[in-house]
Formats: C-alpha cells, structure tokens, sequence
C-alpha cells in the first residue's frame, strides 16, 4: 500500500517534457518533490503565478509572494506573475496540459466531489470547479477509501458534484485507474495489493482484464 | 493629467452607506486592502454583501468584519480559513453564494469591461448551474454567467501615482486589477503613492481611468497565512 509521498511519486511519472502543470492543495502539491529532474516543466498556481519554486530559506519569505494553498514559495528563473482573470485564462483556455487534484468521492463515469459535505462542511470549491470543467487531462490523487472504510470509487457520487464526467485517470494508495465508458478499468496495483483488495475496496463497476501489473516507483 | 489623490482613507471612504455591496481585493490575506477594511470596522457600515474570493481569517481581513457582524452576504469562492465564517453560515447568520474562482474573476471584470454576462463551462452539472441559462457550443456545455454590480471597489496595490496608475507585486496582484472600475466607484490603497511621471507607463498593470481614488496606505501588517520554508 503507498502512502501519501507514494501516490505523489506514481504520479510524478506521468508529468512529461514541456508540460504546464496544475497542482491542487494536499497530495498533488506533493508530486512536485518527485518530478524528474531532467525534463522542464512549470508549475502553475491559480492565484497568479507560473514557475513556482520551492519553498523560500528560513528568513527570505515574503508574504505577497505565495500559491493558492497560502502558502509562502519562490519562483523559479522564466516565472511570471498575473491577475486572476489571466490566469483563469489559462486554465478555461486549456493552455494547462495537466490538472492534479484531491477529491472525497469520484464516480465510475466520471464525476468529481470535492467541495461540501452538506450540513458539515463548506470551504467552497475555489478553483476547483474552473479546473475540471476546463482541463483535458486531470489525475484525481486520493485515497481509495475513506476514514470510516468506505469506497471513494463509487457507481454514483453521493456529494454535491464538483464536475462532471471529467476524471480521466485516478491514483490512489492501492491502484491506479483509467475513467472508460464501461468503468474503472484497473492499470495497476499498489506494491503489495493484490487485485481481490482492490476489488473489495471499490464499489463502481471495476474492470480487470488479464493480468494486473505492479507500479514502478 | 487628471488627479485621483485624496488625503487618508476617511475622505477615500466617502459616500459608503449600510446595505451597499463592495468588491475587496485578495486571495487569501494577500493583497487585501488593510487600511481600507480597518477604517469599514471603525464606521460600523451594515448589512454590507462583500464580493471577495476569501473571507480572511478569524481575527484579520473580513475577519474583522464578520466578528462585529457587518456582513450580511458574501459572495466568494474559498472560506476555509475562517471558523467564524463557517459558524455564521451553518447556523444561518450570514448568508453566502459560493462561486467557482475562475467564474468569480470574470464577473469582475465583465463588469470592468461592458460584459452584462458570458459563458463559462465551470459549474455545469453542478448546483452552482442551478436556475441559471446553460448552452451547448461545440458539443460542450456552458453556463450563463451575469456580471456583478457592486457600489465601491476596494483595492490594494503596491506603487501607485496620482493618476491613479497601479502596479502590483508578486501574487498580490490576484484579484485587484479584474475589479478596478467594476463598481460605482474604485478607491485603490497603495504602499507607495508617487508624483504623476514615476511610473514607467510601459509597467503600469491598471490604468488610471479604473480608479476614481488613491490614498497612501499605512502601518501594512502583511500577515502571512501559511508560513512554509525550507533550513538553509
């Protein structure tokens, strides 16, 4: 089973030469650790800045200079800053090659929940809703299943929809998964998961066709 | 040259009544208009509907407005910073309309730009489309989005002169430029206000024809939501 860094690092191999990526607050701003070093890309934050960098050095932070989780960062040599219509810009005009995000609950065709829990929790979707409705390419990072043990897989979403039928491909600590017209069809396994434990933990229409295998890391 | 300089934040703040609706620049606690929403504390103006992508936090930003209980209606994207908020929400105090940030953004600046609405595929199949205009172009789907119409633009800039040209630093910039000259009336506070012919015209991000008036911020606090760094 991967832990969060490992579902990043899954993730990180799917990020090419030359792409404009998006990183959503939590795991996905994790894939950026594990990045190849060899390739080019640039990291966009929604709140107005491409060329995102590391965290600053003890000291050298500046507090009007942070990404869309507020956190303070850096920027790296080529970055820009813009308001926040051009930047949604970028991400409606689908100029983005890759959106990485969290989500509570993914269905077997596509849908995205991943701003409310009716009667308990409301933060809003900030620029959720923009970047799903948006992107060609979208990676949901999450958990295979929730605290309380049930699937985040599911026939149907049951929470207030984020987007919908937008979810392309999903990685989480035990599978990774493609969206297809029939279901989710299994890619791969977790190191050390077997294909039953992945059946068992999701509860949409989950496709197996021959033999399942393990993800390189 | 035409002069938008006024002497301090009271005089910047002239004509705010109880029940207007104002536009306030930031994402998160950058770039927010300190001096300006301090002074809204101080006048005790009610009942205000406050279009800004957050709501601050407990005790900074539109914080401070909440906990006095200012604002009756806000129209942002993210309010998870503040428990405050969440409270007044869920127990029915405060009403609020949660707004894809994109969506948000662009109804700003339709109303800067002449744009009574657009379409945007944010939203679609969800309940932020609900009640609202939806069309197909190209085989995908869109929803129909109004411009806002606000009383009083408040924003905040880095280096300002007095003709009302703005420029802004790093990602402070976010939402303030999209909502200058998208109400009645755009009041901008600047960490440095400068003679007309400072500015390199080349570099201004908002030109002075969005703003009606610009004062000389103060005592900025800058406060830092997130403080991440790495050992040297």
């Amino acid at each position: 089973m991967l832990d969060k860094n490992g579902i990043a690092k899954r993730i990180a191999k799917e990020v090419r030469d030359g792409y404009y990526v998006n990183l959503g607050i939590g795991i996905p701003t994790l894939v950026a650790n594990f990045v190849r070093d060899d390739i080019s890309v640039e990291f966009q934050s929604e709140n107005g800045v491409l060329g995102m960098g590391p965290f600053p050095f003890e000291g050298e932070e500046d507090a009007d200079i942070i990404n869309a989780g507020k956190q303070t960062i850096t920027t790296l040599p080529g970055a820009s800053f813009f308001d926040s219509v051009t930047s949604f810009g970028m991400i409606r005009g689908q100029h983005v090659d890759l959106t990485i995000l969290g989500a509570m609950e993914v269905s077997e065709t596509g849908d995205i929940a991943n701003w409310k829990i009716p009667g308990k929790m409301v933060k809003g979707m900030g620029g959720a809703m923009d970047l799903v409705a948006s992107a060609e390419n979208i990676i949901v990072a999450m958990m295979h299943t929730n605290r309380a043990g049930e699937s985040k897989l599911l026939k149907k979403c049951s929470l207030p929809l984020t987007g919908v039928g937008c979810v392309k491909k999903i990685v989480t600590n035990l599978a990774v998964l493609e969206v297809t017209p029939k279901g989710f069809k299994l890619l791969e396994r977790a190191p050390g998961i077997s294909v039953e434990e992945i059946i068992k933990a999701t509860e949409g229409t989950l496709i197996v066709e021959g033999e399942i295998p393990e993800m390189e890391l | 040259m035409i002069r938008k300089t006024v002497a301090n934040v009271e005089e910047a703040l002239k004509g705010i009544k109880d029940g207007m609706t104002f536009m306030v620049g930031g994402f998160g606690l950058c770039g927010i208009p300190e001096n300006i929403i301090a002074e809204l504390v101080k006048i005790g103006v009610k009942d205000i509907t406050c279009i800004s992508n957050n709501a601050g936090v407990d005790d900074f930003g539109l914080g401070l407005l909440l906990h006095k209980h200012q604002i009756r209606k806000m129209i942002s994207s993210y309010v998870g910073e503040n428990d405050e908020f969440e409270r007044q929400m869920l127990s029915g105090e405060l009403e609020v309309e949660l707004t894809p940030q994109g969506t948000l953004a662009e109804k700003c600046r339709a109303a800067q730009a002449g744009f009574p609405a657009f379409y945007t595929p944010a939203g679609y199949g969800t309940e932020v489309a609900e009640g609202k205009e939806t069309r197909e172009f190209n085989g995908k789907m869109y929803v129909l989005e109004e411009a806002f119409k606000a009383d009083f633009s408040f924003v905040k800039a880095w280096k300002g002169d007095e003709a009302g040209n703005l420029i802004f630093k790093g990602t402070a910039r976010n939402f303030n430029p999209a909502m200058c000259g998208a109400a009645t009336i755009t009041v901008a506070e600047v960490e440095e206000l400068l003679p007309a012919g400072s500015l390199d015209p080349n570099e201004i991000h908002v030109p002075g024809i969005f703003v009606q008036r610009i004062f000389q911020g103060k005592d900025y606090e800058k406060r830092i939501e997130q403080l991440t760094v790495r050992k040297k």
